[in-house]
């Protein structure tokens, strides 16, 4: 048979003209932008927006404050990260905020913020917050914004599930992402010894009900895997928190092939409550650690740090009915609890499917000894089958944080397939999914992770940001995501940028918070050892090399404004008190070539720099926050004279003739 | 002297000592930095608000600052109007038309007096005004208004009674109609 080249020509075009049809580009899912989103997020110029939004800064080891729907920024809070631009970090009073057993640390990474909890529901008093890097717990004041406290967490690397609080804050939890020998192993270890020597340590950090205070109490001495993120119980499961643990193989070398290898890892689960009667029983071991513990003393404006040498430990392994371990399928990143606590939601990041725990299936497991084998010997892993409510099946691709609202749904984001799911708690069943831009980590519900859920906003918080905003180069913006979820349909609200890395984020309506703000600090109530409360009483005294310049700030001057008889090698403390009592008159203070940044002082605050001045001359100094119509006249200057001359110390303003 | 109108002296007496209790008048300014708006309330005995932040605000245009001791009237004031109250409970007492007319032309002179004498000061703080001061506006003074509101530069200047005032003036009102009002007596019971 002869084919001619016209019948060939056809079966050609034929043949292209299928694999034009066959091999057409699946469709993508729309973006549903609301067609009432302007309307919706849309804040009219002086009004207030609805929730406060606090987005952990990540790498840049801060917490952003934003006004919810309007996405507007409030406030950097500086937490872990010195902050030139108020002086947070580099004033004598805020650096031993930063202290740590390893020195003087000015950065860190920040990831999940908490805010304080009363009978399950946020109360808007303290927000916490991680340091991953050198592990640490911060608590910011929410009355001030201001960073009250940093307590260093011993015996762990990576205190990444951390800061999750009990449903009272009794407690917030640190623990170790990366096991590692406890602190007081002065063994030189090689890292081939993990199986032997490495561990985690479960830290429960107190939390005074009253002020705030926190105070490490004791350390769960737990198996060396890498835990993760945590979520206490609330209500029927008050006395239990879950962590989440993943490198279950105990890998120490290639981690993302080595610690993906088993089907499942674990959900720990363990009883606080009962951990809490073994110290008060005296069960707990002494055990030396060295670790700093910062307080910001808010009636003197000035922090303290001290290393603290002593902590408690419990080996888990001693006390049967401290620890369980839940299999989880692969590698899980988060662990959720229902609003009604009940149901314990686990996300296996390599997963195919959301299991949903039950939490009294657990204690009944647990009761009848459902036992799937043991860990260390002798903490009991619960059956799977014992312990599951249910799976959500096909939820899409790598699954990682589950939130809920006020209507018995959950919503969970998923890494990999970049979008965020909503699924009804009681039936498990998937009811709508929207994309998210790219490829969201946490998600954030207004309270979604306490017992009253308030719903109606869900901020995707996502990793790569690539084509969303105007492009700045290589490095840009991350991203975060407005959903409303009031609708049975998700719908995108708004999309805006954001500082570092949100890894997480925390919302509260706004009226908890507002109620308690403090608009400026009373001049009276200012106990600083350093305060000048009237201008009168401003000096300049030298002891030795050592120069203390007590200076006061008001519209519009600095006094004193001449100052004569500094020398070269002096340290000068500059410690400048805010004489306004009004709301928002901050001043600035900086003195040129000062290897340091400046100060910004809040009204009736006293905040001090310190200055060792290089060069001989006149040195100009000056007000920088614009305070007032006279603020380019707020300035003054310093005298710098050679080492060893005898210029005395001068000083003085000049007369006002009209505040006479 | 008929039991309506000791009534009436009475219950005016009981709103005048509202005068020891609540602020005769304030003084309000609002500007767009302001949008609280500052208040300076004027007791019978002296002053409250925000002086210190008036204080600070007037310093740019080289007005005195206002301090509660320049002002001798804060000392006799209560003395005065707790004189003038109880002369008007005495004539409800005496059943006195005499006191009655004392009493209210005591209130009289008091207000003429107290305005005029409010007037001046605000003339004073909104005149004397140091030549050093940073700001100057030619032919700009800075008198609150007697009663009711006026722009001074940026800021709106409202002046007006606040709840003792008020409560002082319905007094002086009730006051009045005691001595002047007399009920008809209705024709039908004169038989």
């Amino acid at each position: 048979m002869k084919f001619s080249p016209y019948k060939l020509l056809v079966a050609a075009l034929v043949l292209l003209a299928g694999s034009t049809i066959y091999g057409c580009k699946p469709g993508k899912a729309g973006s549903s932008v609301d067609a009432d989103a302007a309307q919706k997020v849309y804040v009219a110029p002086g009004k207030y927006d609805e929730v406060y939004a606090f987005l952990s800064g990540g790498f840049s080891g801060q917490v952003a404050a934003y006004g919810i729907p309007s996405g507007r920024l409030l406030k950097v809070i500086p937490v872990f990260s010195q902050n030139p631009e108020n002086g947070y970090g580099y004033s004598e009073e805020t650096k031993p905020m930063l202290n740590t057993s390893h020195g003087f640390v000015p950065w860190d990474d920040s990831h999940h913020p908490e805010l304080s909890k009363t009978n399950g529901e946020d109360d808007g008093r303290w927000l916490f917050i991680n340091g991953n890097n050198t592990p640490r717990i911060a608590r910011i004041n929410l009355t001030t914004f201001k960073t009250a406290e940093i307590l260093e967490l011993p015996n762990i690397g990576g205190n990444h599930a951390s800061p999750f609080c009990t449903e009272n804050t009794e407690y917030v939890v640190g623990n170790t992402r990366f096991s590692e020998p406890l602190d007081n192993n002065k063994i030189d270890n090689p890292i081939s010894s993990f199986k032997q020597t490495f561990k985690g340590a479960v830290s429960f950090v107190k939390v005074n009900k009253d002020n705030g205070a926190m105070n490490l109490a004791f350390q769960l001495i737990v198996p060396a895997f890498n835990y993760d993120l945590a979520h206490a119980g609330k209500g029927p499961s008050h006395d239990w928190i879950f962590f989440t643990c993943y490198n279950t193989e105990q890998a120490h070398t290639l981690l993302e092939v080595n610690a993906s290898q088993r089907d499942k890892d674990f959900i720990m689960a363990v009883n606080w409550k009962k951990a809490e009667e073994l110290i008060a029983a005296g069960k707990g071991t002494k055990t030396p650690a060295k670790y700093a513990h910062n307080i910001y003393n808010e009636k003197n404006h000035t922090a303290t740090s001290v290393i603290e040498t002593e902590t408690q430990t419990i080996d888990v392994t001693k006390f049967p009915g401290l620890v369980y371990y839940m299999p989880c399928p692969k590698s899980p990143h988060g662990v959720d609890v229902s609003p009604d606590g009940l149901s314990i939601v686990a996300s296996g990041k390599l997963a195919a499917v959301i299991p949903v725990f039950s939490y009294q299936k657990m204690l009944d497991a647990i009761d009848k000894k459902q036992y799937d084998g043991m860990v260390a010997g002798n903490i009991p892993v619960l059956k799977y089958e014992a312990v599951l409510r249910g799976e959500v099946k096909k939820p899409g691709l790598g699954p990682l944080h589950t939130e809920f609202d006020d209507k018995g749904f959950a919503y969970t984001t998923m890494f990999v397939s970049s979008e965020v799911v909503k699924w009804k708690v009681d039936n498990l069943e998937i009811i709508d999914r929207i994309p998210s831009y790219y490829s969201p980590g946490h998600l954030s519900i207004v309270g979604g992770d306490s017992k009253k859920p308030f719903g109606k906003y869900l901020l995707s918080l996502n990793k790569i940001t690539k084509d969303r905003y105007l492009p700045t180069g290589p490095e840009l913006a991350q991203a975060c995501q407005l959903i409303d979820i009031t609708g049975n349909k998700m719908k995108l609200l708004l999309d805006f940028p954001t500082i570092g890395e949100p890894h997480y984020a925390q919302m509260i309506p706004a009226e908890k918070v507002l109620k308690n703000q403090i608009k400026f600090f009373k001049l009276e109530d200012n106990k600083n050892a350093y305060v000048t409360k009237s201008e009168k009483d401003t000096k300049v005294v030298r002891n030795g090399n050592r120069v203390d310049v007590y200076m006061t700030a008001i519209r519009s001057h600095l006094a004193p404004d001449n100052i004569d008889g500094i020398k070269i090698g002096d340290e000068v403390y500059v410690h400048v008190t805010n004489l306004e009592q009004d709301w928002d008159v901050p001043h600035g203070f900086a003195i040129k070539g000062a290897n340091n940044a400046e100060l910004l002082v809040m009204p009736g605050e006293t905040c001090t720099l310190k200055w060792t001045p290089g060069l001989a001359g006149i040195v100009p100094f000056y007000c920088t926050d614009f305070c007032s119509a006279l603020h380019q006249e707020m300035q003054g200057y310093f005298r710098v004279s050679p080492a060893g001359s005898n210029v005395p110390i001068k000083f003085s303003i000049g007369e006002n003739p009209v505040t006479q | 002297m008929k039991t309506h109108t000791r009534v009436l002296i009475f219950i005016s007496g009981l709103l005048m000592l509202s005068a020891y209790f609540f602020p005769l008048w304030h003084i309000l300014l609002d500007a767009p930095q302001y949008p609280e708006g500052l208040e300076m309330k004027i007791w019978l005995n002296g002053l409250s608000g925000s002086i210190d932040q008036i204080n600070g605000l007037n310093h740019y245009i080289g007005m005195k600052f206002i301090s509660v001791a320049d002002f001798k009237e804060f000392k006799i004031l209560p003395y005065v109007f707790g004189v003038l109250t109880l002369i008007g409970l005495a004539a409800a007492i005496a059943k006195s038309r005499k006191l009655l007319w004392t009493w209210f032309i005591g209130l009289c002179l008091f207000a003429c007096v107290g305005f005029s004498d409010f007037y001046m000061w605000e003339y004073s703080y909104g005149h004397k005004l140091n030549p050093h001061a940073a700001i100057k506006v030619e032919g700009m003074n800075y008198q609150p208004p007697l009663f009711g509101y006026k722009q001074l530069l940026n800021f709106t200047a409202g002046s007006l009674p606040d709840t003792g005032g008020i409560l002082v003036g319905l007094g002086g009102l009730l006051a009045a109609t005691a001595l002047f009002y007399k009920p008809k007596i209705s024709p039908n019971k004169i038989k």
